[in-house]
């Protein structure tokens, strides 16, 4: 599209102008946040990506020596412990994030992809733990996709996405599912770095800034 | 900067005072903490496994349930025969939301024929004692209505039997049918001849498992361990430990009308539940949803500090 | 399969026995329409004490740097 021009470089070019135009790297990686940031409640988004690192590594550990393994293996049952727990810890995070992110109203200032990107990464999130409690092979992943099966028939779901096929289901829970959750993931985080963290409900530009806009009072209603 | 074509609706936190900040350490000590936490909680609480059922186990601990089951898959009557879309064509057993069935819309895609494939097709491909070929000959020559009759009638005398030997009756072969499932199912053959269909290699439980759903054994485990949709069960886990708690709002509408009672729950909750998620993700554009946080005042916590030094600050210039 | 370090029955379960068994019978309240895990009602509440705790605690403050860079 704009390859030519002063910079040139073609395609390439062109979008890591884009890329260095939009996120510089004192942006993407910045040293210093705005003073208003100081609450125990902005842990909770990093907490979420720690807890996701460690379901992915244990889960990952669990793949390296096959499904069937934690249920004949003292080692393995401890794996499976590690990636249940972080589950949990995982999930934990993420409704605390999002329930601080609600009371901060963390959409305005067109930061309402941000806010789009985390709900549907909620819900991801939920799908793939979904299919994990279907691949335990184990009493509970019995009875959940003879359960989960009527939810799903019933939409019209359950004839493409068939909970009572352990192979489909096992390779949605290891590969598309965190490939989405990962990229998802991703793109928020992007995200939050690009626009910045939200200031604080009815906060004006501080007058003394040289280059500032008129100050304006965002509206959170 | 440059390329704001609109009035924000918040300032720009570039033109606020800052303070440092090492995300990189954050993230470090955040990872930690978790990875502590969550080696802490696996060495302390484990994870549970409970074993899975299979059809031997379920023929040894409950046959009177495991022959019940089978004659219904036999005689076409079980709930998976009757499910409709996507195992079979079942008229009026598809769900519907309002006139919309996406049941129907989606179609039969997982054929299952509970007679052939759980019953029929298991006893032929074992070894077949003479009596059981006969029983085979006689099924496979009656009309439908006959075979209907049989089952039905077999049916009747075991639930009131109730575990015994039931009466004398005209159930044609279906008692040497199901009393060699029964033998088949008791010495692990069926779960072989159920998951392989042919094949060697095998990922697909779809058959096994709707077979065990349809009997009543698999759902009084469940019921033992709370996991029932009326129990709020998909929110719980085996034993005690914690489960999809996050499953909450879904598990909720079971346990209230109009769902409870209805006989399209299951689309009903799940278009419910579509909307639902549908408002979360679109809270920042749905007027006084998006207005909450300013009115619950939980903002005027979180940034206490900066609200006390602009009011400090007003009173410096006033 | 006996003695076999690997079986289910010999291996797993005596291997990682936990000291705090959760496999047990399970416990529940039932409150109207509710009815709750413990283990799930135990989540939620620290769920809910973590939330208000992060509102609560003071955070630490770290060097001001003056005026943003924008």
């Amino acid at each position: 599209m704009s390859g030519e021009g002063a910079a040139g470089g073609g395609w390439t070019g062109a979008l890591r102008r884009r890329a260095t135009r939009a996120l510089p790297p004192d942006k993407l990686l910045p040293d210093a946040q705005p003073a208003y940031m100081a609450s125990w409640i902005y842990v909770f988004g990093v907490l979420t990506l720690a807890a996701l690192m460690i379901v992915l590594v244990s889960g990952g550990v669990l793949a390296l020596k096959g499904p069937a393994w934690w249920h004949v293996s003292g080692t393995g049952r401890y794996v499976n412990s590690l990636h249940l727990w972080s589950v949990e810890l995982f999930m934990f995070f993420m409704v605390v994030h999002l329930w601080g992110k609600f009371f901060m109203a963390a959409w305005r200032g067109r930061r309402a992809l941000t806010w789009v990107t985390g709900v549907v990464c909620f819900l991801v999130a939920i799908g793939t733990a979904f299919t994990g409690y279907l691949v335990q092979q184990n009493f509970d992943s019995q009875w959940i996709a003879g359960q989960a099966k009527d939810g799903l028939n019933s939409v019209g779901i359950g004839a493409f996405f068939n909970v009572l096929d352990f192979g489909q289901m096992l390779m949605w829970h290891i590969l598309l599912l965190p490939f989405a959750l990962g990229a998802l993931t991703a793109w928020h985080v992007l995200l939050v770095r690009l626009r910045g963290i939200v200031p604080p409900i009815d906060a004006t530009t501080p007058p003394a800034t040289p280059p500032a806009p008129a100050a304006t009072r965002e509206a959170a209603g | 900067m440059k390329r704001r074509h609109r009035r924000p609706s918040a300032p720009d936190p570039a033109a606020f005072p800052t303070r440092t900040y090492d995300l990189l350490k954050e993230f470090t000590i955040a990872s930690a903490v978790v990875a502590l936490l969550t080696v802490g909680l696996a060495a302390v609480f484990s994870s549970p496994d409970v074993k899975p059922v299979t059809l031997a186990s379920w023929a040894r601990a409950d046959g009177t349930d495991f022959t019940a089951t089978a004659v219904t898959e036999l005689g076409g009557t079980s709930t998976t025969a009757t499910y409709g879309p996507p195992y079979n064509h079942t008229p009026d057993a598809a769900q519907k939301i309002g006139p919309v069935s996406l049941q129907n819309a989606a179609g039969v895609r997982i054929r299952v024929d509970t007679a052939n494939d759980f019953v029929l097709r298991p006893l032929r491909q074992a070894p077949e004692p003479p009596a059981v070929t006969a029983a085979l000959t006689t099924w496979t020559a009656a009309a439908p209505a006959r075979q209907r009759a049989w089952t039905s009638a077999y049916s009747d005398a075991l639930a009131k039997a109730n575990g015994a030997a039931p009466a004398r009756g005209d159930f044609g072969p279906v008692p040497v049918l199901v009393a060699r499932l029964r033998e088949l199912a008791r010495a692990g053959a069926l779960d072989g001849q159920l998951q392989a269909q042919g094949t060697f290699y095998q990922t697909d439980y779809t058959r096994p498992l709707l077979f065990l759903s349809d009997g009543s054994h698999l759902e009084s485990l469940a019921r033992a361990q709370h996991l029932k949709g009326d129990q709020w069960g998909m929110m719980n886990e085996t034993g005690n430990y914690p489960g999809q708690a996050w499953l909450w709002l879904y598990t909720f509408w079971y346990q209230i009308e109009p769902f409870k009672s209805s006989g399209n729950a299951d689309a009903l909750i799940w278009a419910v539940m579509a909307l639902l998620s549908l408002g979360l993700m679109l809270v920042p554009f749905i007027p006084g949803v998006r207005s909450l946080p300013r009115w619950t005042r939980v903002h005027r916590l979180i940034w206490r500090t900066y609200y006390r030094e602009q009011a400090v600050e007003r009173g410096r210039r006033a | 399969m006996a003695g076999h370090p690997h079986s289910v029955e010999e291996g797993a379960v005596r291997f990682v026995a936990a000291p705090v068994d959760l496999g047990g019978t399970g416990h529940y309240v039932h409150w109207g329409v509710v009815q709750l895990s413990v283990a799930n009602l135990v989540v939620i509440g620290l769920m809910l004490v973590v939330f208000v705790a992060a509102l609560l605690l003071p955070f630490p403050r770290g060097r001001g740097q003056g005026r943003g860079r924008g």
